[in-house]
């Protein structure tokens, strides 16, 4: 541990932050005294915030940032003229385990650029998590990535010491994806899913038979896009996200709003900023089809590819779907409830348990947390006197609820330019 | 106006619900015992903290609420706040009264403040969670200071003393001037003399630092730094996760 690894952990972390996912969700795991470390489930530790506003949760650093292949979104690329550097194991080890004791992060989130062989690569990220469980016997989060192209021996043994592995897709489709990245297609990234997925499945049987068969990938496996990079519609990639969270231990598909690492690569559009607004509703739309018991056939169709980037999904199904609403606070199904634009899971729980013991009105709502600026205009309870969507139309509503931007200037009012006060300047010359 | 003055114990509140009982009148006021008396009243009782009473209580609540309740109860108990004793206090009253449960009821103002309390104070244990950091002395103790918005240090020290197990830590409320020692074996709290310097700055001096230490911290700064996306720079939505009151303590954020 010298001034030289400082380096090494500056260069291989600019490299791995363009990963987005750094969740210690998903399994709990007590330590019970037998080393250190511990899960502990439910939506994870954040330890500290970035300046991005991105949390950091793990150590989220590449062994090595060399690679051989030339994927045009990558800044790892082989082409690219950038500090390249490599840790070693016992490193990378013993970096975990003091950020870990001084609880700076939550566990380790190890990726690598490919050198020599898929095999090689994945052999030298399996040894780091291998020491960190057997030798140092690390209880806390391991997020590993699965190199496209790695043995299935090797994923199989990876998925015995990993919380949550990961194989990214990063372009929805595969035509855009071979031109982008013309030694990837879409089976070198399915593969190794589809490996953990077997993995998984083989272990909670095995683990029916016998209780004591080490868990195997117990978070599941998460995967990523890139949105942005192609002309690839939110369509696209929702219906892709979709079917991916219908394969049994997908957990969750992270987007990636686009940043141009790549200035010179003419394959690549030319954004000033990266689509911050459009990844946001996308993960919005995420979370419609995870929490909201949404379809992503409602969200997005062919008559409506994009997400509409004024308002969220939820408030748009809703302005397109008027017949649903008003929706009555006292009398609807959870289900129905969870479908207002401006209740959330928590009031909607709240809601539904408060309304057995006498009726709900808006007072209520309001104490409980509903904003009811929004969903004032979807919902009836009793007392509420508000016009509904029925009486305003959606496009007034949409008008009412879409957010101005600020005027800087009140064009109504005349400006007078009166000078500097310190220095009149005279009216005539 | 009838006023109840007690400790603001827990075990002090379930007996002013016993007294109140006892008494058949109930407050309309309750205060610390170190609150003056406001100008106008037309009763005053003073409670006096009794724990067979508040175990009788409690045993009562046992058999009205759940256990979530209970747990909600008591760790809504530990924000300390002057203002939670009066719905707390009608909470529990309410619950004695009704035939059946009425945790789940929140439409009731009392019940949505009891609950809504629960959850701020289980959020800033998350928060301590996250953002303690220990420094590693050099006989092999690790420190850290912290001055939490509620006593919340009693719930968080399970799950760090199960975290590191192996290691001796010192974690410590400033605010509220106590903490606990863990030796590997168990864990003792802990009162000290809070004119030492590094209880004053959260900093230990260098010479009581492990060799390594810096060097770590210095790691962890350079990490920090390099994992931010300039081009997505958003200080908003950091002090939105992280607020500043934080920052005193954390690492990353005091450079050297």
């Amino acid at each position: 541990m010298t001034e030289e690894t400082l380096n090494k952990l500056r260069i291989l972390t600019e490299s791995a932050k363009y990963d987005v996912s750094c969740s210690s969700s998903g399994t709990v795991r007590a330590n019970r005294g037998t080393g250190v470390g511990n899960t502990v489930g439910g939506i994870g530790i954040c330890h500290s915030f970035a300046d991005d506003g991105r949390c950091i949760s793990l150590l989220k650093v590449m062994l090595t940032n060399y690679c051989m292949y030339d994927c045009a979104y990558c800044i790892n690329r082989t082409s690219n003229d950038i500090p390249r550097a490599t840790l070693s194991v016992r490193e990378l080890v013993e970096l975990t385990m003091e950020f870990y004791r001084r609880n700076y992060i939550e566990g380790l989130f190890l990726s690598s650029g490919v050198v020599r062989n898929p095999d090689y690569t994945m052999e030298r990220l399996v040894r780091v998590a291998k020491d960190l469980r057997t030798i140092h016997r690390f209880n806390g989060y391991i997020h590993l990535k699965s190199i496209p192209g790695a043995s299935r021996e090797l994923v199989n043994e990876a998925g015995l010491y990993a919380d949550r592995m990961s194989v990214n897709i990063e372009i929805p489709n595969e035509n855009s994806l071979k031109l982008l990245a013309p030694e990837k297609d879409f089976r070198s990234v399915y593969e190794p899913m589809s490996f953990i997925q077997q993995g998984v499945l083989e272990n909670k049987e095995d683990r029916r038979h016998c209780r004591h068969v080490p868990r195997f990938v117990p978070a599941g496996q998460s995967t990523q896009m890139i949105v942005g990079a192609t002309a690839d519609r939110d369509r696209d990639i929702l219906r892709l996200s979709s079917a991916l969270y219908a394969r049994p231990t997908m957990r969750r598909v992270y987007y990636s709003g686009y940043i141009h690492v790549n200035t010179y690569d003419k394959r690549l559009p030319l954004l000033k900023q990266p689509p911050l607004v459009r990844e946001n509703r996308l993960y919005q739309a995420d979370w419609l089809l995870r929490f909201y018991q949404f379809r992503v056939d409602e969200i997005v169709d062919d008559a409506h590819p994009d997400l509409d980037l004024e308002v969220d999904p939820k408030l748009a199904w809703a302005l397109r779907h008027p017949e649903v609403f008003p929706v009555d606070i006292n009398k609807a199904d959870y289900e129905l409830i969870l479908r207002v634009p401006g209740i959330g899971v928590k009031s909607a729980t709240l809601i539904v348990n408060s309304r057995r013991f006498g009726r709900v009105t808006s007072f209520h709502l309001k104490k409980m947390g509903v904003v009811m600026k929004k969903a004032r205009y979807f919902i009836t309870c009793g007392e509420l006197v508000s016009p509904t969507i029925h009486e305003l139309h959606p496009e007034n509503v949409r008008r009412l609820l879409v957010p101005h931007p600020k005027r800087k200037t009140d064009d109504r009012q005349l400006t007078l330019d009166f000078g500097d006060s310190a220095s009149p300047t005279p009216l005539l010359p | 106006m009838t006023i109840f003055r007690f400790d603001r114990t827990l075990d002090g509140l379930l007996t002013a619900v016993f007294d109140a009982y006892a008494r058949r009148s109930f407050p309309d006021v309750l205060q610390g015992d170190e609150v003056p008396l406001p100008l106008f009243y037309e009763e005053e009782h003073t409670v006096i903290t009794d724990e067979a009473k508040a175990t009788r209580v409690w045993n009562a609540l046992r058999k009205k609420l759940s256990h979530q309740a209970l747990s909600c109860l008591a760790t809504a108990y530990l924000s300390e706040l002057p203002e939670l004793d009066m719905p707390l206090f009608r909470y529990i009253r309410k619950s004695i009264d009704s035939p059946q449960s009425i945790e789940r009821n929140f439409a009731d103002p009392d019940v949505l403040f009891v609950t809504n309390t629960c959850r701020k104070v289980a959020h800033e244990r998350l928060r301590m969670l996250q953002f303690v950091r220990f420094q590693k002395a050099a006989d092999g103790t690790y420190f850290a200071l912290m001055e939490p918005l509620y006593n919340i240090l009693p719930l968080a020290i399970d799950h760090f003393r199960d975290r590191f197990a192996d290691q001796p830590f010192l974690l410590y409320d400033r605010r509220r001037h106590y903490g606990y020692y863990y030796d590997c074996r168990e864990v003792t709290c802990v009162h000290f003399d809070e004119q030492l310097p590094h209880f004053q700055s959260g900093k230990l001096d260098e010479s009581l630092l492990d060799k390594d230490e810096k060097l770590f911290q210095e790691l962890w700064r350079t990490y920090f730094k390099a994992i931010c996306i300039r081009e997505r720079m958003n200080p908003r939505k950091q002090r939105q996760d992280m607020p500043v009151r934080y920052w005193k303590y954390l690492t990353e954020k005091n450079g050297k």
